[in-house]
Parts: C-alpha cells; structure tokens; sequence
C-alpha cells in the first residue's frame, strides 16, 4: 500500500443519526476509513458500537428514516456513494461491493430454493448473461458452488435453505457472494453464528477465495482472534468511532488506545492465567453521548482535554495511528504504558 | 468416587421427534444425551464444553429437573434426583440452582428486580425478611440498593446477568449450574461476571457446573474439562493435562481451530488438525463412532463399534478406539 495509490474505499467523517421516539441517537460521529485495493481490513468492536451501521452506510441499505446521513462522503473508485442515483448504486451492489452478512438463515430467503436464489445473481452479475438461457444459467450457478467446496452442487440448487446446516447455508452465501467477481467484500462476522470447527472451516474457505480472486475485504467481527487470522489492517471502533488503526501484528504486539489495551487483557487466553476485569463501566447511550473522546467515561488514563475535545488521529507510527490526546506530541511525551499482556 | 456431589450415571434423554410411516409408526428421536456418566466434585467447577447440539443444555436441564431422563441415573448426594418422577422435593430443589444464558429472557420483564429476588426466598426461606434478605443479594453481587425499584430493561446485559446470578444464590444452594453465562455479553464485560462467580464460589463453598462453547475461557476457569460431542463425552481431565496433552481428535481439532490473539497463545495450541466436515444432525448419528465421518485417524473399527470410555491416566479419560485393544 503506498500513499500514490488511492484508496478503492474511503469513508470521510461519516455521521449517522437515527431519529428515534424521545430524540435523535447520534451513532456514527464522523468515521474514517479506507481499504486499498487487495487489501484485506478488520473492523473490531464490541455490540451497538456502529460497524453494521458504517457497512449498511456504504451500500445504502441503512432504513431511512429513521437514519439520516447529515455530513459525511464515501468513495468508492473517486465516486461519492451517497451522491448516486439509485440507477448508478445498483451497478455498484454486487459487482462493485458485495456483501455477506452474520446470519446465513435470515440471509436465504426460506420459501426459494438455493438455484432459484442464485440464479439471478449470475443473471444480472454480468451484461453477457442476460441473454443466456435458463440451462445455461443453471450450468454456470454450479460453479460458485463447488468453489466454496459444497458436495453435490446440482442438487443443492434444488434444496430449500432449512434442508442445508448452517455451514452449508454460510457457504451458500459465501459464494453467493462472490458469484459477481466483486472489487471488495464486507464480511459482516461471516463465522459467529457457527461452531468453533465449521467457523474454522469457513473462514479459511472465505480466506484461501478472497487471496485466489484478490478481492478487497472488509471482516466485521467483535472476535479479536479471528481479525488477527484473516486480516492486514485493523480498524477499532468504540461508540461511533474509529479509535485506533493499525497494521495487524502491529496491533497486536503493542495495542496503543487505552480501548484496545482494555479489550486485548479481556479476552481469556489459552495459556491461562486468570481472567481480566475488563473494561469499567458500559457503552454510552448514543442519546446523550459523552462530550469530547466518546471513551472518558470508561477511560483509566482520562485527562481534562478528554472531557471537552474529541481526539483527532495521532500518528504513532507511519502506519499506526490512535485517536486518543495520550499520543499528542505537542501537549505531551507519550505516557510508557504498561506492554500489553 | 466419595467427594463427588453430583453422580451422572448412563443418562440418556431421548426427545420423539415425529414419527416415520403411516402404519407402523416408528418414532424419531433425537438422542440428545446418550450414555453420559461423570461426577462432580465438591468445590470445583467442571467445564462441560461442546458445540450447538451436543446436548449440553439438556444434561444441566435435566440436572435441575426441567427434564426427565429417558434412562440413566442422576445423584446429588447420594439422594436420587429423580426419585419422585417429575415432582422433585423442594429441599433438593434448593440445593440445585441454574443461571442462564439469555438474561433478556431469564428475568420477567414486568418484576422489578426486588420482586424478581424475593420469588426464591419466600418460596425457600419464608422465615426470613425477604428486603432484608434482597438488599443482602445485591450487596453481595456489589449491585446498590437502589437497584431493587429497577426493571431488567433498565439495566446493561451484563447487570442482568448479574440480578440472575443473585437469583440463583438467593437460595443457599451447594450446586449451581451456569448454562453459558456470559456467551451473551461482550467479553470487556465477561471479566466482571467470570470474577464475581468464583469469588461467590470462595464464599460459599460452591460447586459450579459450567457450560460453554468457550474453551478458552474454561482454560482458566475450570479445574476439570469435560467434551461432549453428539451427546457424549469424547474426552474427561483435569484442566492443565487436558490443555497439555489432549487425546481425542475431537478435542485436538476444536483446540486448534480456536482463534488466538497471540503468538504465545499458537504454541499452545495442538498441531493443526484440519476441521473438515459437517457435524451430523443429532436425529441420524452415524453408526460407531460418531465422529468417525469427521476423524483423520479413522479405523475400519470405528465405523463399527462405539468406542467405550477409557481411562489412560489418573483422571484422564477418552472415548477413542486408538486406545482401545480393537484399535490397537
């Protein structure tokens, strides 16, 4: 990734309110973010901290109203996706961007059968194969298909969703997914509603797939050992916010924002050693969000700035940047924080 | 073994399903729990770990009496849990309490959280002044007082969670069966719950049986690990020997396929042993083994006969035919 290239995705402060009975939730609250081409980026963050949201906000499926969008712009390949026509979007939806979401069972539609769900898709995945007839779209519908290792693809076509496991099902929408040749891929947790070794299973399918075609991803998880499996880039979220950004190992061996420090002790360890008290506190409420840094409320290294000013993002390194004023070089010397356990 | 509180001996829960044919009507069952026997003993917390369908929540169910077993036998103390069939005495049901998994959905919505408290205690210690009793319950699970006007709506996940815990304690009991307790909740909130728990479990001297999908987390909770798998249990040991030295490819393959946050975390891992396969739907268990479909050491025997439990160090015990004398 170098900085001549641009981005194929870049999100630039990004608002999202929801008007809602009893005011306005202020979820979003100016998000960056960016994915290169061939690029494969995590977003981490736990429950209600805005990733579906900032994901629905890209491909416009965010319900509207109750969601309206006051400032913000998102690229994709130079265009402004919230400037097109709904003619332009849906060239970009599934041939540009495609997108798989958490639950492969509300995902499938339980009255068609996979072929009558996927056949469409390669219909309209390209101009060529408007034409084609019905056996011929049948014929090219197995291909996804067995590229995402499923036994017996010709009758598959022919089974209804309820009759497939929920790995099957992931997969079905895996290569669903994937049938339109997309530019970037967003994942929304593809694995959390499967068991630990078909979650395993799919992940490294979705990984070995995305490296052959050189797809860009965007992997939506709240499961840290995953982003650090399948990813590069990691972006942390914490209310709205992007917190931190950072290549993967380097997030990982030294996480910088006091969040993502808080977050990594959390999670139980294979090695032992007890578990972390976790973060203090809970998740604001996006009614009356905190002033300045979203996180003061939670903070254990809050200062008087963080009550009043939002952090921009501070550069630790080239590639590592952490929104949080800890990291200001002109206020302060960066505080030697404890090495991350 | 003398110290064990609970003794599980062969159970079996198997649920009709619907019925095949329209004349002879043979039933189909799901065998959710087939042939389960372990003990648990006083103080510890075992680690009953498995994925969705491996009959987890049925064995804590029938535990608390929710459930008659199909066969088999439980004891709690040498008393017969299911003695009086369905109808468990009280004394017993005191002493046998569970939390679950969805606190949304545990607490009624239209209590307060005092009524929510008391509903145990008047029902189990009528003698005692149960506000008193109530404020003593959240003070334990370091809740205000004040917390007694709320509704569960008006408290985080894991508060709720937490109200469920004190719930479950309200009633003095010696066992207490926590059915995935923080797999609802995000993990910067799981450390609170799981740290409260076994400072409650100092306290009170009690027995935890814990069910989760989590191993990870079992790793530094539990002293003694149980795997299930299609209804029964692959693979028995002590904590440290069973991260040191799994046995079961079962056990091998779902501890290498857990993501870690850390390169430390990799070398403790297994070698990689690739998952491949579906798991079998609980309504047609293949015959044999019944990982057998999945196994990378698979024999001609284990698609013959199921393999008993062996035990292969003190405590230690796995349900594989490569330590059988078949297998041999």
């Amino acid at each position: 990734m170098s900085a001549a290239l641009s981005p194929l995705l870049e999100i630039n402060e990004l608002v999202v309110h929801f008007k809602v009975y009893g005011g306005v939730l202020k979820v979003l609250d100016g998000v960056q973010f960016k994915v290169y081409a061939g690029e494969k980026v995590g977003l981490v963050g736990e429950t209600g901290c805005g990733k579906t949201t900032t994901m629905k906000a890209i491909l416009r499926i965010l319900p509207m109203p109750p969601a309206h969008l006051p400032r913000g712009e998102i690229f994709f390949k130079g265009e402004d996706l919230l400037k097109m026509r709904s003619s332009q979007l849906s060239r970009v939806r599934g041939r540009g961007i495609s997108m798989i979401f958490q639950d492969p069972t509300a995902a499938l539609n339980p009255v068609f059968t996979v072929g009558q769900q996927l056949e469409p898709v390669i219909r309209y995945a390209l101009p060529a194969n408007r034409n084609l007839s019905r056996e011929q779209i049948r014929q090219k519908a197995v291909i996804p298909l067995k590229e995402v290792a499923l036994a017996d693809p010709e009758r598959l076509l022919d089974s209804y969703p309820v009759q497939l496991s929920g790995g099957m099902r992931q997969r079905v929408c895996i290569g669903m997914a994937l049938a339109t040749d997309p530019e970037l891929l967003i994942a929304d947790e593809p694995g959390t509603s499967l068991d630990v070794t078909i979650q395993d299973q799919v992940l490294r399918l979705l990984h070995d797939l995305v490296e052959n075609k050189s797809t860009s991803v965007i992997l939506i998880t709240h499961t840290l050992g995953v982003v650090r499996q399948m990813t590069d880039r990691v972006y942390v979220m914490y209310a709205g916010n992007m917190v931190e950004v950072a290549p993967t190992k380097k997030l990982f061996a030294n996480p910088r924002h006091p969040y993502t420090q808080g977050l990594m002790q959390a999670v139980p360890k294979l090695t032992g050693g007890g578990i972390a008290a976790g973060i203090p506190g809970r998740l604001p409420s996006y009614l009356n969000p905190p002033t300045g840094c979203r996180f003061h409320t939670r903070c254990p290294h809050v200062m008087d700035i963080c009550h009043r000013e939002k952090p921009p993002f501070f550069k630790v390194e080239a590639d590592h940047e952490v929104a949080c004023f800890l990291y200001d070089q002109n206020a302060q010397a960066p505080p030697k924080e404890a090495s991350p356990s | 073994m003398s110290d064990d509180i609970l003794v599980v001996c062969d159970l079996k829960k198997h649920f009709v399903v619907g019925h095949l044919g329209l004349v002879n009507r043979e039933p189909i069952t799901v065998k959710a729990v087939d042939g389960v026997s372990f003990g648990v003993r006083e103080g510890e917390t075992l680690g009953l770990v498995g994925e969705s369908g491996s009959g987890k929540s049925t064995i804590a169910y029938m535990t608390v009496g929710m459930y008659q077993p199909s066969s088999g036998a439980m004891s709690f103390k040498g008393r017969d849990l299911f003695v009086n069939g369905p109808k468990r005495p009280l004394a017993l049901r005191k002493e046998i309490q569970i939390v679950f998994q969805d606190p949304g959905s545990s607490l009624n919505p239209r209590r307060t959280i005092q009524q929510i408290l008391e509903l145990p205690l008047r029902l189990h210690q009528p003698s005692k002044d149960p506000l008193e009793e109530v404020v003593r319950l959240l003070d334990m699970v370091e809740l205000p007082p004040e917390y007694m006007q709320k509704y569960p709506q008006m408290l985080s996940g894991g508060e709720k969670q937490i109200v469920a815990s004190a719930r479950a304690l309200a009633t003095n009991p010696s066992l207490v069966i926590l059915d995935e307790p923080t797999s609802a909740l995000d993990v910067s909130v799981q450390g609170k719950i799981i740290n409260l728990l076994i400072r409650l479990q100092r306290e009170f001297n009690l027995t935890y049986l814990f069910i989760t999908h989590d191993l990870s987390l079992m790793r530094n909770v539990a002293s003694r690990v149980a795997i299930m798998y299609l209804g029964k249990i692959c693979e028995i040991a002590e904590t440290s020997e069973f991260f040191s030295r799994p046995q079961h490819p079962y056990t091998q393959m779902l501890l290498s396929s857990i993501p870690v946050v850390s390169e430390e975390e990799e070398r403790a891992r297994p070698a990689k042993v690739i998952s491949t396969g579906e798991i079998p739907s609980p309504v047609n268990v293949p015959p044999g083994c019944s990982f057998h479909l999945r196994c990378p050491y698979v024999m001609e025997v284990c698609k013959q006969v199921d393999p008993g439990m062996i035990s292969i160090s003190e405590g230690h015990t796995v349900r594989c035919h490569l330590f059988t004398e078949a297998g041999q």
